[in-house]
C-alpha cells in the first residue's frame, strides 16, 4: 500500500457555491455539509480515496473564494493554501479548480487566478446537467486550448458524475500552465474565452427569474418569508404529536418491562429512575428536532435562504448587523456552534463579532425538549382562530422573542460602539434548485444520529451522574423525608435555591441548571431523575409533563420558559465564541450579559404572572 | 450616473468603480466580482424597506448590494458605446 509521502496532494478550489465539496463527497465518500448558498464550507476538510491505479490521493476541500485577494476569513484559508503559506501544510500538488458552468463570467477569473500559481490545475466544469436544461453550449476541446489546462465536465450530483476527473486525476500530473503575460487584464481574458467557446441563450435561468419575482417583492416577498417561518413552527409542534406519542409509550414499555424483573434497590433505581426517567424524556423529541431539521434542509438546498438575507437586510442593518448574519443565525437554531462558525463568511469584522455575540439568542434544537415539556404541561391545547394550535403560537412566539431580544442586544452593541462607518453586504443569489429527496434523507438520518450518539454518550452520562449525586449519601435512619434531600445535589439544589427563588425556581429546577451547562437537553432528563427520586413510586419518564403541570405554579413554568430563550448554560458554545474571536473577553461578555437578560427577564415574568394570577 | 440611481428593470454599462479613500476593500472586491469598464450591469429589484439593497446582474450573476456599495459604481451615459 502506499503511503501517505507517496499519496497525491490535491485541493479543491474556486469560487463560493460552484459544488466543491459536493465533488469532494463524491470522490471521498465523505459526507460534508453542501448546501445552496456561498460560504457552506468555511475551514479546510481533508479526505482520502484510492484511485484506480492504485495511488492513494489526499484531497482537501477549502472554502469558496471570489478572489485570491482574501476579504474574510475563510476566503484567507483558501489563499493560504494555494500560495503555500499556509501553517503546517506543503502546497498542494494539483489544484482541482472547479467552476460553475452556468457561471462562467465570475468563475472564469478565478480559474485565471489560480492559472497564475505556478501550480498544475485542472479545470473540473461542474454543473453541466444544470448548463445543458439551460441550453448553454461550451466548446471544451476549444476552452481547453485557449487556457492552456485540462477541462474536465463534471456533474457532483450524480453518481457517474466525477468519473472522468477521477481518471485525469489519475493520470500523468498535466504541465505547468502558462501564466500568460504578468499584466493580463484577467476580465477582459474572460471576456475573450467566454466569446471564443460558450454559447448561452439567456444569461439568466428563466424560472429564477419567475420565482424571484414574487419571493423578493416587496409585499409579497416579506408574506411569504412570514408564512414560510410560521409554517415551520407550527408543524413542529402539530407533525411532531404522534410521533412523539408512540415513542413516549415504547419507552414506558421498555422501562416498565425491563424494570420489573428487577428486585428492589440501586440497580433498579439507577434503570428506573436515571436511565428511562432521565434518557426517556429527552429521546421523545426526536421527532420534533427532525421535523426542524427537514425544513433546514430543504431550505438551505433550495436557494431561498440568501433572498431572505436580500429581504431582511435592511431591517438587521439597522439593528447593527447584516443581512450577511441572516444564514449563521437561521444556522443557529439548529445549534449555535456551526451558527458561530458561519460567520466566517462575514467579511466585515465588527458584523461577524455581533453576529457571533447573539448568535445564543437564536433557539437551538437543544431547548425545544425544554420548552416542549413546559408548554405541553402547561399551555392548554387548544385552536385558535379555526387552524392554529395554541402551543404551536406559544411557541413561535418564544422564537421570536429570542429573534428580537438578539435584535436589540445587536442594536445596543452597535451604540455602545458608535460605530458610523460603512459595511459591506455583496451578497450572491444562487439559482433555485429542487432538494433531492435522497439527500434530505441522509441529512435526516445523520441528524438522528447525532442526536442519539449524544442521548446515549453526554447525556447518558451526566444523567447517570445525577442519579448517583441525587441518591448519595443515602438518608440516615429514621428519616422522614424523601431521600433526595439528604443526597448532594438535594444540598445543592437547597443552596441555590436562595438565588433563584426571585425568578421562581424550585431546588429540583436549580439542579438540573447545572448539568444543563454541558448539554441542555439533560435539562429536562435532569427533572425526570429528580423528580423520579423524590416521588414516593417508580413514576417513568412520560410522566415528568403532568407531575410538574400538578406541582408548579404557573409563574415558575413561565419563569422558566423565558430562563430558556436567553439561557446562557452551554459550555461549548462559549469554548466556540473563544476560539472564533480568540478572546476570552468576549467570552465573558457574552456569558454575563446572557446570565443577566435570562436573570431579569425570568424576574419580570415571575413577579407579574404571580401578581396577575394570585 | 451611478448604478444606485439606476431604476429597477434598466440596464446600463458600468464606466468604472470609484475608491471611497484610499485602498477601499469593497471597491476592489466589487471589480474583482466584474464591476469593470464595458460590462452590462442590471437593476433587478430594490430591497422591501427602504429601496435597500439593490439586487444586480453582472455577468451571470445576482449581488445583493447596499446603495452605498452600489454608489462607488459609475455608469457610462445612455448611448455612449463602450
Ligand atoms: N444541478 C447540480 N447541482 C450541483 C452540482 N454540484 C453541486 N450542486 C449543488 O450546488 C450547490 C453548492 O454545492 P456545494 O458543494 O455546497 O458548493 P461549494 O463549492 O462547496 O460551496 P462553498 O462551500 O460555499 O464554497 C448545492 O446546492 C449542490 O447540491 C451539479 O453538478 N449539478
Ligand atoms: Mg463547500
Amino acid at each position: 500500500m502506499s503511503s501517505a509521502e507517496t499519496a497525491l496532494r490535491i485541493a479543491l478550489v474556486g469560487n463560493p457555491n460552484c459544488g466543491k465539496t459536493a465533488l469532494f463527497n463524491l470522490l471521498t465518500g465523505s459526507r460534508q455539509k453542501v448546501a445552496n448558498y456561498a460560504g457552506v464550507t468555511v475551514e479546510r476538510k481533508q479526505g482520502r480515496y484510492v484511485a484506480p491505479s492504485g495511488r492513494v490521493v489526499d484531497l482537501l476541500d477549502l472554502p469558496g473564494a471570489y478572489s485570491l485577494d482574501a476579504a474574510s476569513p475563510d476566503e484567507a484559508i483558501t489563499r493560504d493554501v494555494c500560495l503555500g503559506i499556509a501553517a503546517g501544510e506543503t502546497r498542494p500538488d494539483l489544484l482541482v479548480c472547479v467552476a460553475d458552468a452556468t457561471n462562467l463570467r465570475l468563475h472564469l477569473r478565478f480559474v485565471l487566478e489560480v492559472r497564475r500559481l505556478g501550480v498544475p490545475v485542472v479545470l473540473a466544469l461542474n454543473m453541466m446537467d444544470a448548463a445543458a436544461r439551460r441550453g448553454i453550449r461550451i466548446d471544451i476541446a476549444a476552452l481547453e486550448r485557449e487556457l492552456g489546462i485540462p477541462v474536465i465536465e463534471t456533474v457532483a450530483v450524480r453518481r457517474a458524475g466525477a468519473r472522468a476527473l477521477i481518471e485525469r486525476i489519475d493520470g500523468p500530473l498535466p504541465a505547468l500552465p502558462d501564466a500568460g503575460p504578468a499584466d493580463l487584464d484577467l476580465h477582459a481574458e474572460v471576456r475573450r474565452l467566454l466569446a471564443a467557446t460558450v454559447r448561452m441563450p439567456t444569461r439568466t435561468a428563466a424560472t429564477d427569474d419567475a420565482i424571484d419575482r414574487v419571493a423578493l417583492h416587496p409585499v409579497w416577498g416579506l408574506v411569504l418569508l412570514g408564512v414560510l417561518m410560521f409554517l415551520i413552527f407550527q408543524s413542529v409542534f402539530s407533525w411532531a404529536e404522534p410521533l412523539m406519542d408512540a415513542i413516549e409509550n415504547g419507552i414506558k414499555a421498555l422501562g416498565a418491562f425491563s424494570v420489573a424483573a428487577l428486585p428492589e434497590g440501586p440497580l433498579r433505581s439507577l434503570l428506573a429512575d436515571g436511565v428511562f426517567a432521565g434518557i426517556g424524556s429527552v429521546l421523545v423529541f426526536l421527532p420534533q428536532i427532525l421535523i426542524l431539521f427537514l425544513f433546514i434542509l430543504a431550505l438551505e438546498e433550495s436557494g431561498y435562504l440568501p433572498r431572505a438575507a436580500f429581504l431582511l437586510d435592511r431591517l438587521m442593518f439597522k439593528a447593527g448587523l447584516s443581512g450577511r448574519s441572516f444564514i449563521p443565525l437561521l444556522s443557529s437554531f439548529a445549534c449555535a456552534i456551526p451558527g458561530i462558525m458561519a460567520t466566517r463568511s462575514i467579511q466585515d469584522p465588527r458584523d461577524r463579532l455581533a453576529t457571533i455575540m447573539v448568535a445564543p439568542l437564536m433557539t437551538c434544537s437543544a431547548r425545544l425538549p425544554v420548552y416542549t415539556l413546559l408548554i405541553a404541561a402547561f399551555i392548554p391545547q387548544r385552536t385558535v382562530a379555526g387552524v392554529f394550535n395554541l402551543q404551536g403560537i406559544v411557541l413561535f412566539a418564544l422564537y421570536v422573542a429570542g429573534i428580537v431580544s438578539a435584535l436589540a442586544v445587536a442594536f445596543v452593541i452597535k451604540r455602545l460602539r458608535r460605530d458610523r462607518s460603512e459595511h459591506a453586504l455583496l451578497l450572491e443569489l444562487p439559482s433555485y434548485r429542487w432538494p433531492h429527496p435522497r439527500d434530505l434523507a441522509i441529512g435526516l438520518w445523520e441528524r438522528a444520529w447525532i442526536f442519539l450518539k449524544r442521548v446515549g454518550g453526554i447525556i447518558l452520562a451526566l444523567t447517570v451522574l445525577l442519579w448517583f449525586l441525587s441518591s448519595f449519601p443515602a438518608p440516615p435512619d429514621g428519616a422522614t423525608g424523601p431521600a433526595i434531600d439528604y443526597s448532594f445535589a438535594g444540598r445543592i439544589g437547597r443552596a441555590l435555591e436562595v438565588v433563584f427563588a426571585p425568578v421562581g425556581f424550585n431546588w429540583q429546577i436549580c439542579i438540573a441548571l447545572i448539568p444543563g451547562l454541558a448539554a441542555r437537553e439533560v435539562a429536562v432528563s435532569a427533572l425526570g431523575t429528580v423528580y423520579a427520586l423524590s416521588g414516593s413510586d417508580d413514576t417513568i419518564a412520560a410522566e415528568l409533563g403532568p407531575l410538574i403541570a400538578g406541582q408548579w405554579p404557573l409563574a415558575t413554568a413561565l419563569s422558566l420558559l423565558v430562563w430558556y430563550i436567553f439561557a446562557p448554560q452551554c459550555l461549548s458554545t462559549l469554548a466556540v465564541i473563544r476560539r472564533e474571536t480568540n478572546s476570552w473577553r468576549n467570552v465573558w461578555i457574552a456569558a454575563g450579559y446572557l446570565f443577566a437578560l435570562a436573570y431579569a427577564a425570568s424576574f419580570v415574568t415571575y413577579q407579574v404572572t404571580r401578581m396577575l394570577t394570585s | 450616473m451611478r448604478l444606485s440611481e439606476l431604476l429597477p428593470g434598466n440596464t446600463a454599462v458600468v464606466r468604472e468603480v470609484e475608491d471611497v479613500g484610499s485602498a477601499d476593500p469593497i471597491a476592489r472586491r466589487l471589480r474583482d466580482l466584474g464591476f469593470v469598464a464595458g460590462e452590462p450591469v442590471k437593476l433587478v429589484t430594490r430591497g422591501p424597506v427602504g429601496g435597500d439593497p439593490l439586487l444586480v446582474q453582472i455577468g451571470f450573476t445576482r449581488f445583493a448590494l447596499r446603495r452605498s456599495e452600489a454608489a462607488r459604481v459609475w455608469l457610462q451615459a445612455a448611448g455612449a458605446t463602450p
